[in-house]
């Protein structure tokens, strides 16, 4: 065993990442960052002090064994750190590169009360690239039981859902509105943060356990939650459809063309490959001003989407000030790299008319803070006589969304105040067998979250079914091949059925 | 990627003109699910547009839905040019939007204008069945274009047809056929209208005056039809809706249609763009080639 580290024998510094030029990449929709090497990779799980009390372990929403992860880095065992990750979650490639880990696991690192943390993302994101390079994936040797399940909406709680219930041997459909599964992370998250090939691989693991995709199918359209449960005999349901509904400030201007939702915006260019247009069909519509309001992940997205569209200036209207924004902290510094200009603390009052229904200006008010509100940040307040106009000619609204209606539309779900899912402990609606998760329970949150909740109402719907708990994994004795399997492949979650 | 396989095949296809043109598609799924005022998006291709279009016609014994189609830009000239028997569609999706509401009015007046009489006809269709005195006013420019008029009659107990140019029926716009029924039947409960922009506010301000409820179809520009985009927001007793959830029928007397007609404009310059690109791809495939 190698000596004990302490905080001043570890490197120093993070290890950096290799960033593509803010000049280069703001204009194409390559990825922004490249990812670690095997060295970088090693060398930074050489900053982590496998402290006793393991602080990252609870900051991550769904508890990943971290310091365990990390320690296969550190031997040079990236499959084995693999195995680690996919103990607790399932799209490691993909939580690498989006979730906030300044607030979560970073957040709480012990190394980051004196120096940078430990580099968590990075370390999860390598690992994860790494097994879909290799093309490993723990496909377990599942039993099948005689259950059938539907899951509806594929995002990151449908996913997560579908895979665990495929695991435990149940027949797994999922039904999807778009043409495409992957939920907002094929739809919202553009490529330069995450490459729709990492999207893909991970939809391409869950078809090879069995799950079944079938796109174009709105639930509460085409069937009904009932004839789910009832005529198409499914034996439990889950619910992951997201928040998904945009919502507009109710100020003048709001139905201008040229004002258009986040939501809206990156569906064209993300799903429906507007930004190829006219080799594709969908157009875009954005112009060379755009200003977007809001200051979250969304807002972003939004706005470095419209600047590798060609726009020639992208303004963020908020209003609060930076240090409330509720954007992942990487991406907010990657805007301000790409040459975002900030209005901090100025909140939209108009959206101004060019005459021709078209935007010539946004009026705006500013802000100052003053109380905090309920949520704890000070709550802005204007500044009397301060309006000021800017120019453009786009207006994105990122400010939130609301609960998907068609649900609640098509069947007797119990919805709360807002329009959200209800659900008790064991995430189950008030539907009998059928359960619930992701943004379409708590409003919009994050893919961890998501991935979390979906795995939670596996768990809860395998009791539900009466099967036993098959997240015991069924270790491999020797090195000896078992059940035909060849040792190396070393990924037999031997599923045993109640 | 295991997609299920759900085919969209073309089992049928009718030339009304060289311009309109009816789809009927087999998907039992949706031919069960179909409700009068519903509307399906379909995708001709990967790389195409969702394009939203009216169910027209849903028959769940052969389990096929119909769709009546107007080629105005590039995608439905594409699907004019390369759609018939034995191609299909890549993606299919719906029923989407609220069914109407058949009610409970026992004089109703349905109104088509030009392509809208065929998603008008379900509606017509319906409320006949339920009992109701079904009054069908339908018009177009002139009599080439005239489409589903024997089948339309078939579910009428009065008809009126009316052409621009007074080809056929009475010389005049849809409104003087309303005009006509109103004048004839002064208990009309309900009006229904679907038609362009500018027919279905004709018809609003008719029946303004007569008190009469009525009930209009929006066409906003959509992207995926489930309240996610925002993009087919219209205005509506100075509220905004989703037509795609909220609708896409609405009380035709609170819709600002001039707000609906501006919005169907956003992009005119990409339209005219792709249009003109595929003309000449279609062109040029067309041209003997240079050996
Ligand atoms: C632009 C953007 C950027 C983001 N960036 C980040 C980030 O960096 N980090 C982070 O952690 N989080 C981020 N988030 C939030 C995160 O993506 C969401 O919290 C997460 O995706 C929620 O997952 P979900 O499975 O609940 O729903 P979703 O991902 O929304 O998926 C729901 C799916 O259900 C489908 N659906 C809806 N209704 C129906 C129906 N009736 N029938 C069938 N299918 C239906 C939808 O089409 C969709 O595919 C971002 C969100 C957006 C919009
Ligand atoms: C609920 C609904 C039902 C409809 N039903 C029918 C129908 O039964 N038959 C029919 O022929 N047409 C119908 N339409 C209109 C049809 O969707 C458009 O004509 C079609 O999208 C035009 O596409 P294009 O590429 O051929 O033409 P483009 O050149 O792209 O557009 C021609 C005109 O169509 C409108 N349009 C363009 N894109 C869209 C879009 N994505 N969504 C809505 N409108 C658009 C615009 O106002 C534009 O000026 C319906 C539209 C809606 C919203
Ligand atoms: S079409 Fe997107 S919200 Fe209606």
């Amino acid at each position: 065993m190698a000596k004990k580290r302490t905080i001043r024998s570890i490197p120093q510094g993070r290890t950096p990442m290799v960033e593509r030029p803010a000049a280069e990449r703001a204009r194409d929709f390559a990825e922004v960052t490249c990812g670690y090497t095997l060295d970088e990779a090693v060398r930074e799980s050489e900053r982590c002090l496998f402290c006793p009390d393991e602080p990252c372990v609870r900051g991550c929403p769904v508890g990943i064994d971290i310091p365990g992860f990390i320690r296969q880095i550190g031997e040079g065992d990236v499959r084995g750190a693999y195995d680690v990750l996919t103990g607790t979650t399932l799209l490691p490639a993909i939580c690498g590169r989006v979730c906030p880990q300044e607030t979560q696991c970073e957040g709480v690192c012990t190394v980051g009360q004196s120096l940078e943390p430990v580099a968590i993302g990075r370390l999860e994101r390598f690992v994860g690239d790494r097994a879909i390079a290799e093309g490993w994936s723990s496909r377990p040797d599942i039993e099948p039981c005689a259950f059938t399940v539907a899951i509806v909406g594929s995002g990151p709680a449908g996913m997560a859902c579908a895979a665990d219930l495929a695991k435990a041997g149940c027949a797994v459909t999922v039904f999807e509105a778009f043409q495409q599964p992957g939920g907002v992370l094929r739809y919202g998250i553009p490529d330069f943060r995450l490459p729709n090939e990492v999207v893909d691989a991970e939809i391409a693991k869950l078809t090879r356990l069995g799950i079944t995709f079938r796109c174009n199918t709105v639930i509460g359209r085409l069937f009904t939650l009932d004839q789910l449960v009832g005529e198409m005999g499914f034996d439990a349901v889950f619910i992951g459809v997201g928040a998904g509904a945009p919502t507009f400030a109710d100020i003048p201007g709001e139905s201008l063309n040229g004002v258009i939702s986040a939501n809206e915006l990156l569906t064209r260019c993300n799903l429906m490959r507007a930004r190829e247009f006219p080799e594709r069909d969908t157009p875009l519509g954005v112009g060379r001003r755009v200003a977007v309001i809001g200051a979250g992940n969304t807002a972003m997205d939004a706005m470095r989407v419209c600047l590798r569209l060609g726009a020639e200036e992208v303004l963020c209207v908020y209003r609060r000030s930076r240090d409330e924004a509720p954007a992942r902290a990487e991406e907010l510094h990657h805007a301000e790299q790409e040459g975002i200009t900030f209005h901090w603390l100025t909140d939209p009052v108009e959206i101004l008319d060019d005459g021709k229904r078209g935007v010539r200006g946004l009026r705006c008010q500013r802000m100052e803070l003053g109380e905090p509100d309920a949520s704890g940040r000070r709550r802005p307040v204007p500044v009397p006589g301060s309006e000021i106009e800017l120019e453009c000619d786009t207006v994105v609204f990122a400010i939130g969304t609301n609960a998907n209606p068609i649900l609640g539309q098509t069947a007797k779900l119990r919805l709360d105040k807002r329009g959200y899912i209800e659900v008790d402990e064991e995430l189950a609606t008030s539907m009998q067998g059928v359960f619930a998760g992701g943004d379409i329970v708590t409003g919009a949150a994050t893919v961890i979250e998501a991935m979390g909740a979906g795995r939670r109402a596996a768990a809860a719907m395998k009791r539900y079914l009466g099967l036993a708990d098959p997240d015991v994994p069924y270790a491999p004795a020797g090195d000896a091949g078992l059940f035909g399997f060849a040792a190396d492949q070393r990924d037999h979650a031997r599923v045993r059925v109640a | 990627m295991s997609v299920a396989d759900v085919a969209y095949d073309i089992v049928g296809r009718e030339d009304f003109s060289d311009v309109t043109y009816l789809l009927e598609i087999r998907e039992p799924d949706l031919a069960r699910a179909a409700r009068p005022g519903q509307f399906v998006i379909v995708m001709s291709h990967p790389e195409g547009e969702r394009v939203p279009l009216t169910i027209a016609d849903f028959d769940r014994d052969r389990g096929t839905i119909t769709l009546v189609i107007q080629a105005m830009g590039k995608t439905t000239r594409e699907m004019q040019a390369g759609l018939r028997p034995g191609s299909s569609l890549y993606a299919l999706v719906g029923p989407l939007g609220r069914p109407s509401e058949i009610g409970t009015a026992k004089t109703v007046v349905c109104v088509g204008g030009g392509l809208g009489v065929a998603p008008i006809y379900p509606q017509a269709r319906a409320l006949k069945e339920r009992g109701a005195y079904v009054i069908g006013v339908i018009g177009f420019r002139n009599k080439t274009l005239v489409f589903w008029e024997d089948k339309f009659r078939a579910v009428c107990d009065e008809f009126i047809i009316c052409s621009d140019d007074g080809s056929v029926g009475i010389k005049g716009l849809v409104t003087d056929g309303i005009k006509q029924a109103t004048a004839a039947h002064p208990d009309i409960d309900e009006l229904i209208a679907i038609g362009p922009p500018i027919m279905m506010r004709g018809c609003a301000e008719v029946t303004r005056a007569l008190g009469i409820h009525t009930v209009v179809s929006l066409n906003p520009i959509m992207v995926d039809g489930t309240g996610m985009c925002g993009g087919c927001r219209v205005k509506v007793g100075g509220r905004t809706r989703f037509a795609c959830v909220d609708g896409p029928e609405f009380d035709a007397h609170q819709v600002d249609f001039d707000d609906l007609m501006f919005r169907l404009a956003r992009f005119k310059p990409e339209e005219k763009i792709a249009l003109e690109r595929w003309q000449q791809g279609c062109r040029i495939e067309s041209a003997p080639s240079v050996p």
